[in-house]
């Protein structure tokens, strides 16, 4: 708690998290405020900001503001998603395999180091690819998750393996405790700081690889991501045309959510990683 | 002999161990693609018109026979039921027959460009991306290694400014700094060229003209790809230093007196070695960001060629480009593993170790 406390007086901590909570708060509010429609076509093509839409129109007329917060939501969607699956399934394995050795120790070593050589992007442009119809925003979501678990259990297990020669845990062994029972009870609840951070780089990149997918014309064929909409502002010329309203909006966006989640984390490191303390 | 030498032990070691990263790579390559509902012959056939046209017919089965979809005859004719439908085989031959292709450097053909070999279409692009991306990458890297490591030991203004600014760097999306350079350089005040290689007015050759407007092209997507590797490396470099410098050997250099600009290199020699393993992780995540830096820029690379396969649903180039791209990161991979072993005496020290 007093680490938590502490962590609320870091300015870049404070920044980072109004960063992030505007971004939250415009995909929340937002259609409270704005009148939402990504579907009708309410001016010409690529018309420029003005009094009635406040940041133009796309290359088919539809109004960007509307397009935004609809892509912000999509987006911070897969970004949580992503995160929750794959900071779920690497901390479970990570804790479990750090703390027990075994078999599944050596499968999970063996699956991360593989994974850490075979880009994870090739991975997930052979499966969009091959999945042409059911490619809906939250399977790449799963996708991204189910590709960047071994990142997570990666960083989990090192720290694990460090609290299996604690007292308290060698205290429950004795006592007859079960390997769950010590690693639900006895070692995960010292890591949970550390895998906050985990779920908070793990939902950025997350957020980053579905723009990057997207831009590769594999994106969600159910749904408005920022990545489609800059990818759509590619392919339709805006950036050739010098439309700025169509495509820096939404790299804003992407760029805002991403830096406030890397500041978040840099600054919970400097407090909970008395290494890095001055 | 292997006893006495750690540091060919090591190299072996490591060259085993990618060996096996590389059939799993290719499995990956040969099986993901078939897990999805999209069938690539069907693709081909609906592109190719009338199916009952002779020439459709030969050219189904050149597919069916080149990716070992249908049973042949002892002619090498494509087997064919009844109702006209090619007899399929099982998946367990197709992958033999997927590998020996693949080992024997052939990895099909084009559907968008037939007939010519991917082979062919690779071997144009890579050219193109290694142009680009190596220099850029090792530069990057040198640079942010030394940037860091002047923030960490000088800290106050410096490190102030530079610290942010490093963070913005490589939390920015690298296509984001690509579309920025394109929007400001070269559209709004047209400094540089916005898109493309090399003047379309000149061919690709050894001659000045050409040579010239490539350099032109080169600046752009040169800068975009150096500031990120920048901003990251120097991150990385910056917490490792001031962790060195923390460290018993710093103090007890200090102590006797020695000349900063001594420890200082003492403390940057030891703070590279975990960033040269960050620099063999950074490529993999790098070939992402740089294929879409290729694509905003139009650059005639890998990048470019994954984009319009994708756009024609043309597999056999998808595939094939991923199987290059893999196996560059392994080897990537490979180097730095081997570098780290000749460099780093406690890996050699365990591999000793580990043979007595």
């Amino acid at each position: 708690m007093e680490l938590v406390k502490g962590l609320f007086k870091i300015p870049s901590f404070l920044f980072g998290l109004a960063l992030f909570l505007g971004t939250l708060g415009l995909a929340f509010f937002g259609p409270l405020l704005w009148h939402i429609d990504v579907v009708s076509r309410v001016g010409d093509p690529y018309m420029a900001p003005g009094a009635g839409h406040w940041l133009g129109t796309d290359h088919l007329g539809v109004d960007m503001v509307s397009m935004l917060i609809t892509g912000l939501r999509a987006s911070l969607y897969v970004g949580f998603l992503a995160g929750v699956v794959a900071t779920v399934v690497g901390t479970l394995i990570g804790v479990y395999g750090g703390y027990k050795g075994g078999l599944l120790d050596d499968i999970l070593t063996v699956a991360t180091n593989l994974f850490l050589v075979i880009p994870t992007l090739i991975v997930l442009i052979l499966l969009s690819s091959s999945m042409e119809k059911g490619r809906s925003l939250t399977l790449i979501a799963l996708i991204i998750g189910c590709t960047t678990w071994t990142w997570s259990a990666r960083a989990v297990r090192a720290q694990s393996a460090s609290l299996r020669a604690r007292d308290h845990v060698a205290l429950a062994r004795i006592n007859g405790y079960s390997t769950i029972e010590i690693v639900l009870e006895q070692i995960l609840p010292y890591l949970l700081s550390y895998v906050f951070m985990v779920f908070i780089l793990q939902t950025a990149t997350a957020i980053l690889t579905e723009a990057t997918i997207s831009m590769l014309g594999l994106g969600p064929y159910d749904s408005i991501s920022l990545g489609k909409i800059l990818n759509d502002a590619r392919t339709n010329e805006a950036l050739i045309g010098g439309k700025w309203w169509a495509f820096i909006p939404a790299m804003v966006l992407v760029t805002v959510i991403a830096f406030s989640l890397y500041v978040i984390n840099t600054a919970m490191e400097g407090v909970f990683n008395p290494r890095l303390r001055k | 002999m292997l006893r006495k030498n750690p540091t060919l032990r090591h190299v072996l070691g490591r060259a085993g161990w990618y060996f096996v990263t590389f059939l799993v790579a290719v499995a990956v390559n040969f099986f993901l693609p078939r897990l999805g509902d999209a069938n690539p012959i069907d693709a081909i056939m609906a592109r190719g018109g009338a199916m009952d046209s002779v020439s459709a017919r030969e050219k189904e089965d050149a597919y069916l026979r080149e990716f070992g979809l249908a049973q042949t005859d002892s002619n090498g004719k494509v087997v064919r039921s009844a109702d006209g439908k090619p007899v399929k085989t099982g998946l367990a031959s197709q992958f033999v027959n997927y590998v020996e292709m693949s080992l024997s450097g052939d990895l099909g053909t084009s559907i968008l460009q037939y007939p010519k070999p991917v082979m062919d279409i690779i071997l144009d692009a890579i050219p193109w991306t290694i142009c680009l991306q190596l220099p850029t990458i090792i530069l990057g890297w040198l640079f942010g290694n030394l940037l860091g490591a002047l923030a960490a030991y000088k800290r106050g203004v410096f490190d102030r400014v530079l610290y942010p600014l490093a963070l913005l760097a490589s939390a920015i999306p690298a296509f984001c700094v690509g579309i920025l350079l394109v929007y400001g350089l070269g559209i709004k005040h047209q400094w540089f060229p916005a898109v493309g290689g090399y003047d379309p007015s000149t061919t690709p050759e050894l001659s000045g003209a050409f040579l010239s407007s490539a350099a032109y092209h080169y600046v752009m997507p040169f800068l975009s790809i150096f500031l990120i590797v920048v901003g990251g490396q120097s991150i990385g470099m910056r917490s490792m230093v001031i962790y060195e410098l923390g460290t018993d050997y710093v103090k007890y250099a200090k102590l006797l007196g020695m000349k900063e600009s001594k420890i200082l290199l003492y403390t940057f020699r030891n703070a590279m070695l975990p960033q040269l393993t960050g620099l063999a992780l950074a490529i993999g995540a790098m070939v992402g960001g740089a294929l879409i830096t290729e694509i905003i820029f139009s650059y005639p690379g890998l990048g470019m060629a994954i984009l319009t396969a994708i756009q024609g649903n043309d597999y056999p180039v998808i595939t094939g480009c991923t199987l290059l791209l893999s196996i560059t990161v392994l080897v990537a991979n490979f180097s730095v593993d081997v570098l780290l072993g000749l460099l780093d005496p406690r890996i050699r020290a365990a591999q000793a170790a580990e043979a007595n």
